[in-house]
């Protein structure tokens, strides 16, 4: 049986929106939750009526295959009802405000608004202004909290425990909403984290943040026990931060021959989507080492459990 | 150092006016649970099929605890299991405090089994309601039964009790509070609360 401890810790946060803000206790609570729902999936059936009645609303400005359907597997296994909208299909493309947005769907009463943005700070905008939840499903090179706590399950899950394990994430880490929410995670609950790419992509200033910066891959994988490995983002850069592809995936991508560097119990991570034969090989990416396909099924656990919690206190 | 998990009972979370009135000490509790141990033995010909299934936390302690008793008596080793109520109560977000879930665990297949729900206080029967419905998304078994150390009546539902340690009538705003060595860290007992 768990400690009674976590027993005693209350949740009363009717929003997600970044790991910035969670104590490590909060953190430590959704993840004793996420255990909870994980089991759900191991059921024959895969549903529970903890959300039954409530509406959820999907709201992705920016395009994603991945995290949307998570939240939308998430909420359906929750019993809640779900509205999609995207950017295309939303009258932003109108002229619509997001707030004017946002204050239709809550008129409709959507109880829940899972919210991915271009812009960092929209969801806490919109949180301030609405009764509803909202989720943070990504903000601009900002934060995305439910990527960042369904990596932190999944390394807890591998490796029995986060504090003093040696990570290291490497990639675009200037612009990735991961990398930051797996920093403020991660360091609450005392693990070492290490930074590595071209020095373009990771200014020393994120050594404030309580993390080493590293410009040498070969000189930080042996003694790693997670590397998590980021996707080059395309869409966001300009030419002048990056040589080209090739060059990074000769000094930064885990080849298969960088690989070997590894301890053999070293998990290698990635929240995709993978640029196979950029910043990973194929062998790699489907090794036994990789965890990737993990993260996605624990991803459906974190979320239904932050689901329950913002989207089941009574507000 | 009163414990948020009892969503049970939300009544028995706030602090009580007066001394309470002690209904079971250490002994009786235990004489209680063997007394049960021997009607599940009486009611129940194939003891193997039978899974005690605990309700977190009080009732799982109690789930082991009448597995011992059987297994004194009858030399069968009764298989226990832990069923998760919170994610199934017909009252989220109509509540100020959200009822912490526990992962749920129970031998499978359920077809062919008796699975026995165990928890420590029985009273309007929404987290019994709630603990069939979990167990029917495991599947379906041949039987379900409800084990409960003390009822004390008030039922909100068409649910009873198969064994029961004690009847205790109670007045709606009096609280039962019960305590088990292993979850609490203090003695074993009960008792009742008037307001």
């Amino acid at each position: 049986m768990r400690s009674p401890n976590h027993m005693t810790m209350r949740w009363n946060r009717k929003d997600l929106l970044g790991l910035r803000e969670l104590s490590a206790e909060e953190i430590g609570f959704v993840l004793e939750t996420t255990d909870a729902f994980k089991q759900v999936g191991t059921r024959e059936i895969k549903k529970v009526p903890a959300l039954r009645g409530r509406t959820l609303v999907n709201f992705f400005v920016e395009p994603s295959t991945r995290t949307r359907t998570s939240f939308e597997l998430a909420a359906f296994r929750l019993s809640a009802d779900v509205i999609n909208i995207s950017a295309s299909t939303s009258s932003l493309t109108k002229g619509e405000t997001l707030k004017d947005t946002a204050r239709n769907l809550e008129a409709l009463h959507a109880d829940i608004l899972v919210l991915r943005h271009s812009s960092a700070g929209a969801p806490q905008f919109l949180a301030q202004r609405l009764k509803s939840s909202v989720i943070n499903a990504g903000d601009g090179a900002h934060e995305h909290p439910t990527q960042g706590l369904l990596d932190i399950y999944t390394i807890r899950e591998k490796r029995g425990k986060i504090a003093g394990l040696n990570v290291a994430i490497v990639g675009d880490i200037l612009f990735s909403r991961v990398a930051r929410s797996n920093i403020f995670g991660l360091t609450k609950l005392g693990a070492n984290v290490t930074l590595v790419g071209p020095s373009t992509l990771v200014p020393r200033e994120f050594e404030k943040l309580g993390v080493k910066v590293s410009y040498k891959i070969d000189d930080v994988l042996p003694q790693a026990d997670v590397v998590n490995l980021l996707r080059i983002q395309h869409e966001r850069q300009r030419k002048e931060y990056f040589p080209g592809i090739g060059e990074y995936t000769t000094l930064f991508g885990l080849t298969k021959e960088r690989a070997k560097l590894l301890k053999p119990e070293c998990l290698v991570m990635h929240p995709g989507p993978i640029n196979r034969g950029v910043e990973i090989d194929s062998e790699v990416a489907d090794g036994l080492q990789s965890v990737i396909l993990d993260q996605v099924t624990n991803g459906l656990a974190v979320r239904m459990a932050v689901l329950y919690l913002c989207g089941g206190i009574s507000t | 150092m009163q414990m948020k998990d009892d969503h049970k009972n939300i009544s028995r979370t706030q602090p009580a006016t007066s001394a309470p009135t002690p209904i079971m000490d250490a002994d009786a509790i235990r004489r209680a649970l063997r007394r049960i141990a021997h009607e599940i033995i009486e009611q129940n010909a194939d003891l193997k099929s039978v899974i005690l299934a605990g309700i977190p936390l009080r009732g799982i302690e109690i789930a082991r605890r009448l597995g011992e008793f059987i297994r004194e008596v009858s030399k069968v080793d009764i298989e226990t299991g832990t069923i998760d109520v919170a994610m199934h109560r017909d009252d989220v977000g109509t509540r100020a405090e959200l009822p912490v879930v526990h992962a749920s665990k129970l031998p499978l297949p359920l077809e062919g089994r008796t699975v026995i729900i165990v928890d420590d206080v029985l009273f309007t029967g929404r987290t019994a309601r709630a603990a069939l419905d979990a167990i029917g998304s495991f599947g379906r078994p041949a039987r379900i039964q409800l084990a409960a150390l003390v009822d004390r009546g008030h039922r909100e539902l068409p649910i009873r009790a198969d064994y029961v340690g004690k009847n205790l009538p109670t007045a709606t705003r009096e609280q039962i509070q019960v305590r088990l060595q292993q979850v609490d860290n203090e003695p074993d007992g009960v008792w009742l609360f008037k307001e």
